[in-house]
């Protein structure tokens, strides 16, 4: 087995088993703020023993293991076709021990062959870049959450949104609204303003990997981040939708050129198990560290 | 914390309100898309499945064969359960179900049926794949497994302590629908 296929597949099951610090120490947060004695603080503590049930016994913290997405940095001159079939193997193999559910069926024959294998599963982006590092960075995005996604087409008139930041503003909580109570929150929202339809939403995703406590260099978007968050948080939805303080754990929004014709919101949501983590290889082709 | 246990009572499932936190012990039986559709279309329950008091299970557990062919279940979340809501009030009326666990909640009509019938919405921790399996305590069979594979065969499941929460009571409250209506007035207050 080369290294980077033992590399890919340790990636994997910690992605599946393991929710990165920065997810728990949100979800601990949250856990510490809700009401005692309240079925949202019922819930965020049968989240916690998940958790540390999953990262026990390895295994996976859901049973949706949802969508496999990779981002690979990579140097000028790094194999890309070699890396993606790798990535492939990893896949099959990591379902093979069970790290990742039999989750993709063939969209026309209704099949699941149980490997995990198909067009566009699993995903891999690849970004070159001037360093000679390569890092590799996994997302497993669950169905429940992603058919929560929604994208809006300003300006929305029954929402009152129209093509400014106050219009953004409005349909991303509209989205917040519509997504209670299914794809299990409490969630994180990634969010694209701008785009085509496809950029929207590939933009909206790539918001995940970024780290719950980082903020947003543009003052303007770091301020309707905060301001959603908050804002989402005294709805009272809470955890589950059963009512609470934490409705979200996160909001990390990004801005994209749009044609003048067009303005998009595109809106990811994500799950509280946020499986997100990635690598930093060695010359070798070894884990050097983990990057969450 | 209130305990149910299996077969359960009309009596005992009125007695229950939205936001009880309960835990169910006994026997409870998996059913999703395809057994809910099946059932729908008026087929037969096969022998050895009771559901008259009982429990379904939303939710399409991973379960593992053992060396001597018996099973073991991995990982047994809740599915979304509001794809079963054009067949869910009628099983409920003509099996007798007392409960239906899941998450995400469901519609009016399954609301009006946990009214006329006595039944309860019991909604699970979505995601909770391990502490939920850990709560099947033995896997007594598997109905229907040839005809709709795996995930969607009916499972008969020994539960302890399976944790839920009442979000929609035999009196026609939902607290889906007391959650919404909340939160939407909370959020034109800020916009
Ligand atoms: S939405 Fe997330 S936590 Fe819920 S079932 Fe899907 S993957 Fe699991």
């Amino acid at each position: 087995m080369s290294a980077l296929l033992e590399s890919l597949i340790e990636l994997i099951r910690r992605a599946s088993a393991e929710l990165p610090d920065d997810v728990n120490a949100a979800l601990v947060r949250s856990l510490e703020q809700e009401k005692k004695g309240t079925i949202a603080e019922s819930a965020l503590k049968i989240i916690e023993r998940n958790i540390e049930l999953a990262k026990r016994k390895s295994q996976p913290i859901c049973q949706d293991t949802g969508s496999v997405i990779f981002y690979v940095d990579c140097p000028v001159g790094f194999d890309q076709i070699e890396c993606e079939a790798t990535a492939r193997e990893a896949v099959k193999e990591a379902t093979r021990k069970g790290f990742l559910r039999q989750n993709s069926v063939d969209s026309i024959t209704g099949k699941n062959d149980g490997t995990n294998l198909g067009p566009g599963a699993p995903t891999v982006h690849f970004h070159q870049h001037r360093e000679s590092t390569i890092e590799i960075r996994l997302i497993l995005k669950g169905g429940g959450c992603e058919n929560v996604g929604a994208q809006y087409s300003l300006p929305a008139e029954s929402l009152h949104a129209n093509r400014d930041l106050d219009g953004c503003r409005r349909v991303i909580l509209d989205a917040v609204l519509q997504a209670q109570g299914r794809g299990c929150g409490p969630g994180i929202l990634g969010v694209c303003i701008g785009g085509d339809r496809a950029t929207g939403y590939e933009f909206s995703k790539q918001q995940f990997l970024r780290k719950l406590d980082d903020r947003n260099p543009d003052p303007k978007l770091d301020a309707l981040e905060q301001d959603i968050l908050k804002t989402a948080n005294e709805l009272g939805i809470g955890p589950m939708g059963f009512g609470g303080k934490t409705t979200l754990l996160g909001v990390k929004i990004c801005a994209a050129n749009r044609v003048p014709a067009s303005f998009f919101v595109s809106i990811s949501y994500m799950c509280w198990a946020y499986r997100r983590q990635g690598v930093v290889l060695t010359a070798g082709q070894t884990i050097g560290s983990w990057l969450y | 914390m209130i305990s149910l246990t299996t077969p359960i009572t009309e009596e005992a499932v009125r007695a229950l309100k939205v936001g009880d936190e309960v835990q169910i012990n006994g026997v409870i039986f998996t059913g999703r898309d395809a057994v809910h559709k099946y059932l729908h279309e008026g087929g037969e329950l096969p022998p050895g499945v009771d559901l008259k008091g009982g429990i379904i299970y939303h939710c399409g557990p991973v379960m593992m064969k053992q060396a001597d062919g018996s099973w073991n279940c991995t990982a047994a979340g809740p599915t979304t359960s509001i794809r079963e809501e054009p067949y869910q009030a009628e099983i409920i009326g003509h099996f007798g179900v007392r409960g239906v666990i899941g998450k995400g909640g469901m519609g009016d009509r399954t609301l009006a049926g946990c009214k006329e019938h006595g039944c309860v919405y019991l909604h699970a921790i979505g995601g909770a794949a391990q502490v939920l399996a850990e709560c099947v305590t033995r896997v007594r069979g598997v109905y229907f497994l040839e005809k709709f594979g795996s995930p969607e065969a009916i499972w008969e499941l020994e539960v302890s302590e399976f944790p839920a929460v009442v979000t929609m009571d035999a009196h026609g409250e939902s607290l889906h629908r007391e959650v919404f209506a909340a939160s939407e007035a909370a959020l034109q207050s800020r916009l």
